[in-house]
C-alpha cells in the first residue's frame, strides 16, 4: 500500500463519521484471517451457516450462479467461478494475481473518509486484505449472477472488508450480495468498504439483502465510478432488526450519459437505528439518476432516509423519492432529500412523503374477511414491495423471491 | 318448506360523526330474496350499507341488526363476513402492491404462499374477461369503471357469500359487460336456481334502476332523507319514480 494511503488513513483513525452512532471500535475483537476452514463448494459451509445464506439470496448450491465468494468473519472462505466472462476471488489473491489492482483502491471510496475506512486500510496493511475482488471481462455478458456473502460466525467480531468490483468496457455483470450473523452471535461490528469501476458501456446490478442479528452495527461505506454510457443500478433491502446501521453510497457520474438508479427497502424493527441514503453526483453530459426508497418504521425504531442529488452540468437529470409508513408512535421516519443544482439546463425533483396506513384500505380489506392486523400486514408488504426495475428477467423474478422473503418478518 | 329471515334490522338508527343520518329503519330480507334500495344521492343508501357492513364511523344509536338469527349489531367487520355477509363497492380504493391475485387467494381460502390461483378461481376470471395479467395487478389501481366492478364481483366469486350487497354496480359499465355483470349476479344470487331452492339473498342500490333489467328483486325500498319511505314491488315503484321523480313516488305512498 502506498504510504500516502497510510499516512492518511493514520490520521483519520479516530475521526469520527458524520453520521450515526460513533461505534468505540475497541470493544470489538480483530480476529485473524485464516481462522475459519476453507472449503471448495458453497455447500461445504456447516449446514446452519447455510440456511442463514438462503436467507439473504446466496445459494449453497450455487444454481444458475455464476461464483461464489464466501467471508467468514475475516477469511475467504470459498471462492468458486463457474464461467469465463467473469472473475471472483479474495481481495488477497487478487492483489498477488494483479499488480494493477493496487490503481483501484481507496479511488471511489477516500480512506480518510472516518475512522471506518482508516482502520480498515489499517488492518489490511497489517494482516493482509480481505474481501473481495469481482470483475467482468471486456464485451461479456454473464446472465447468471455472482453471489458474495460476508458472514460474522462469532460474538464480539469487528469484520472488514475491502471490495474492488470493475465491469470491464462494453461489459455486463449481476452481483447479489448477502450480509448475515450466525445465529449464536448477538455483538458484532462489519464494516465493508467496497469500490465500483464501471468502464464505458457497462453496467452492473448490485443486489444486497441484509439479515444482521440485533446487536450488530453495521459501517458501510461505498463508492461508485460511473464511466460513459454506463448503467449502475443497487438494490438494497433490511427488513430484520440491527443495532445500527449508517450508510451513504455516493455515485459518481462522470461519464456521458451515465445513469444511477438506487433503490431501497427499509423495515425497521424493534430498537433499529437505520441510517441510509444515497448520493449522486450527476457530473457527466446527460447523465441522471433514480433513487427511490420505502421505509416502514414498526416498534421503536428510528429511520433516516437520506438522498443528495448534485447536478453540476448542464443537461442532467434526477429524480429522488422516499415514501415511509410510520407503524408505531415510538418510532420515527426522518426524510432528508436534497437537491443541489449548479448549472443551467437541468431538471430535478424530489418526492418524499410519510404518513400512515390508510384506513379506507384497511376497511377493504376487512369487508373481504381479513382481520385489521391481516389487512395492515397485506398493505405494508404491499408498499414495501416495489417494482425492482432494471434487472434481466430471471434475477428479477429470483430478487422478487428474495424480497417477498424479506417481507414474511414484516 | 320454511323460509327463514336472514337479515333482520329493525327499529335501527345511526349516527355518523355526530350527525343522525338514518332513523327507524325495519328491513327483513328472506332466504334466497334479493331487495333493491332507491333513493336521491345524499338519502342515507351508502350508510345503510356501511352500517349494515359495520365499518367503524357507522354509529348504532337505536335497535338492532339479526343476520341468521344472531345480534350482529355490534360485531366488527371482519366477524360479519366470517359469518356470510358479502359486498361489492362503487369506488373501491387502489392499494399499491397488493395484487389482485394476492387477495384473490385470501378470499378463496388459498395458501397465499400458492404460485398460481386454483384453475377454479381462473375458470371464473376467464369468465370475468379478467386475464392473468390483470390479476397480476395492483388491486384497483388505474382500472377502468368496468374493472373495478368485474374485479368486484370476481372477489365475491370466491368469497361465495349468504348475503351480498352490491353499490351501484351498473355505473360506469358498457352495456355489454351489463350483461355479463348481470350475469354472474344473478348467479351469486341464486337466480339460476328455482325460487324455492334459492338460499342467497342480495340487496342491491341503484340509482337508475337499469340492472334491474337484467336481475330481477322481489322487494324494492324507497329511501329518502334517511327513512324508507315506501316499500313494495320493484317494477311499480321504478314506473313511479320514472313518472314522478321520488318525492312523486313517495307522496304516493303517503307517508311523508
Amino acid at each position: 500500500m502506498l504510504r500516502d494511503t497510510l499516512g492518511k488513513a493514520e490520521k483519520a483513525k479516530d475521526k469520527k463519521a458524520l453520521y450515526g452512532e460513533d461505534i468505540d471500535l475497541e470493544k470489538f475483537i480483530k480476529e485473524d484471517a485464516g481462522d475459519h476452514e476453507k472449503v471448495t463448494r458453497a455447500n461445504e459451509v456447516p449446514k446452519k451457516v447455510q440456511d442463514t445464506l438462503l436467507k439473504v439470496g446466496v445459494d449453497p448450491n450455487e444454481e444458475e450462479r455464476s461464483g461464489t465468494f464466501i467471508q467468514m468473519d475475516q477469511s475467504g472462505v470459498c471462492t468458486t467461478c463457474a464461467s469465463e466472462s467473469v472473475e471472483i476471488m479474495g481481495m488477497n489473491v487478487a492483489l498477488d494475481k494483479y499488480d494493477w489492482i493496487k490503481d483501484y483502491m481507496w479511488k471511489a471510496v477516500a480512506v480518510d473518509s472516518d475512522k471506518y475506512t482508516a482502520q480498515t486500510a489499517l488492518r489490511e496493511a497489517e494482516e493482509g486484505a480481505s474481501g473481495y475482488f469481482i470483475r467482468s471481462l471486456p464485451g461479456s455478458k454473464e446472465v447468471f449472477p455472482l453471489q458474495a456473502c460476508m458472514f460474522i460466525g462469532d460474538q464480539d467480531v469487528m469484520q472488514t472488508a475491502h471490495n474492488v468490483i470493475i465491469a470491464e468496457e462494453n461489459s455486463e455483470l449481476h452481483i447479489i450480495t448477502g450480509c448475515a450473523t450466525g445465529e449464536d452471535v448477538s455483538s458484532a461490528l462489519h464494516v465493508g468498504v467496497s469500490e465500483f469501476y464501471l468502464k464505458p458501456g457497462s453496467k452492473i446490478t448490485f443486489t444486497m439483502v441484509h439479515n444482521w442479528a440485533e446487536q450488530v452495527d453495521v459501517r458501510p461505506r461505498t463508492g461508485v465510478m460511473v464511466g460513459d454510457e454506463s448503467t449502475y443500478i443497487s438494490n438494497y433491502i433490511l427488513t430484520s432488526p440491527v443495532r445500527s446501521i449508517q450508510t451513504y453510497p455516493t455515485a459518481y457520474c462522470s461519464g456521458k450519459n451515465s445513469r444511477v438508479v438506487f433503490q431501497s427497502i427499509l423495515g425497521g424493527q424493534k430498537d433499529s437505528v437505520l441510517d441510509t441514503g444515497s448520493r449522486v453526483l450527476l457530473e457527466g453530459e446527460g447523465s441522471s439518476a433514480e433513487m427511490i426508497s420505502r421505509a416502514v418504521s414498526k416498534d421503536q425504531s428510528q429511520l433516516y432516509a437520506r438522498g443528495h442529488l448534485a447536478g453540476r452540468t448542464q443537461n442532467v437529470k434526477g429524480h429522488l423519492e422516499c415514501h415511509g409508513l410510520v407503524l408505531s408512535d415510538d418510532s420515527m421516519i426522518y426524510a432528508v432529500p436534497e437537491l443541489e443544482g449548479s448549472a443551467t439546463e437541468l431538471e430535478m425533483s424530489h418526492e418524499a412523503a410519510v404518513g400512515k396506513i390508510a384506513e379506507e384500505e384497511v376497511l377493504y380489506l376487512t369487508s373481504r374477511g381479513l382481520t385489521e392486523e391481516e389487512a395492515a400486514s397485506m398493505i405494508v408488504r404491499g408498499f414495501l414491495s416495489m417494482d425492482i426495475t432494471g434487472l434481466p428477467p430471471e434475477l428479477a423474478a429470483e430478487t422478487k423471491r428474495m424480497l417477498d422473503m424479506s417481507l414474511q418478518g414484516m | 318448506m320454511v323460509v327463514k329471515l336472514l337479515l333482520e334490522i329493525t327499529d335501527l338508527a345511526v349516527e355518523v360523526s355526530g350527525k343522525q343520518v338514518l332513523n327507524d329503519i325495519d328491513l327483513y330480507i328472506d332466504e334466497g330474496e334479493t331487495h333493491v334500495l332507491l333513493g336521491p344521492n345524499g338519502s342515507g343508501k351508502s350508510t345503510l350499507f356501511m352500517t349494515i357492513l359495520g365499518f367503524p364511523k357507522y354509529n348504532v344509536t337505536n335497535g338492532e341488526i339479526l343476520f341468521k338469527g344472531e345480534d350482529i349489531t355490534h360485531l366488527n367487520t371482519t366477524e360479519r363476513v366470517k359469518k356470510g355477509v358479502g359486498v361489492s363497492f362503487q369506488n373501491p380504493p387502489a392499494i399499491r402492491g397488493v395484487r389482485l391475485m394476492d387477495l384473490l387467494k385470501v378470499e378463496g381460502g388459498q395458501d397465499p404462499s400458492d404460485e398460481d390461483l386454483s384453475p377454479e378461481m381462473m375458470e371464473l376470471a376467464h369468465k370475468m374477461k379478467l386475464d392473468q395479467r390483470f390479476l397480476d395487478r395492483d388491486v384497483n389501481l388505474g382500472f377502468s369503471g368496468g374493472e373495478v366492478k368485474r374485479s368486484e364481483i370476481l372477489q365475491l366469486l370466491a368469497q361465495q357469500p349468504d348475503f351480498i350487497m352490491f353499490d351501484e354496480p351498473d355505473s360506469g359499465v358498457d352495456i355489454e359487460n351489463v350483461e355479463l355483470l348481470a350475469e354472474e349476479i344473478n348467479h351469486l344470487l341464486d337466480k339460476d336456481k328455482k325460487p324455492g331452492m334459492r338460499k342467497k339473498s342480495g340487496l342491491l342500490i341503484t340509482h337508475l334502476g337499469y340492472i334491474l333489467n337484467f336481475v330481477n328483486a322481489d322487494t324494492a325500498h324507497v329511501l329518502m332523507d334517511g327513512r324508507i319511505a315506501c316499500s313494495g314491488n320493484p317494477s311499480e315503484i321504478l314506473e313511479d319514480i320514472r313518472k314522478e321523480g321520488f318525492k312523486g313516488c313517495v307522496e304516493c305512498c303517503g307517508i311523508h
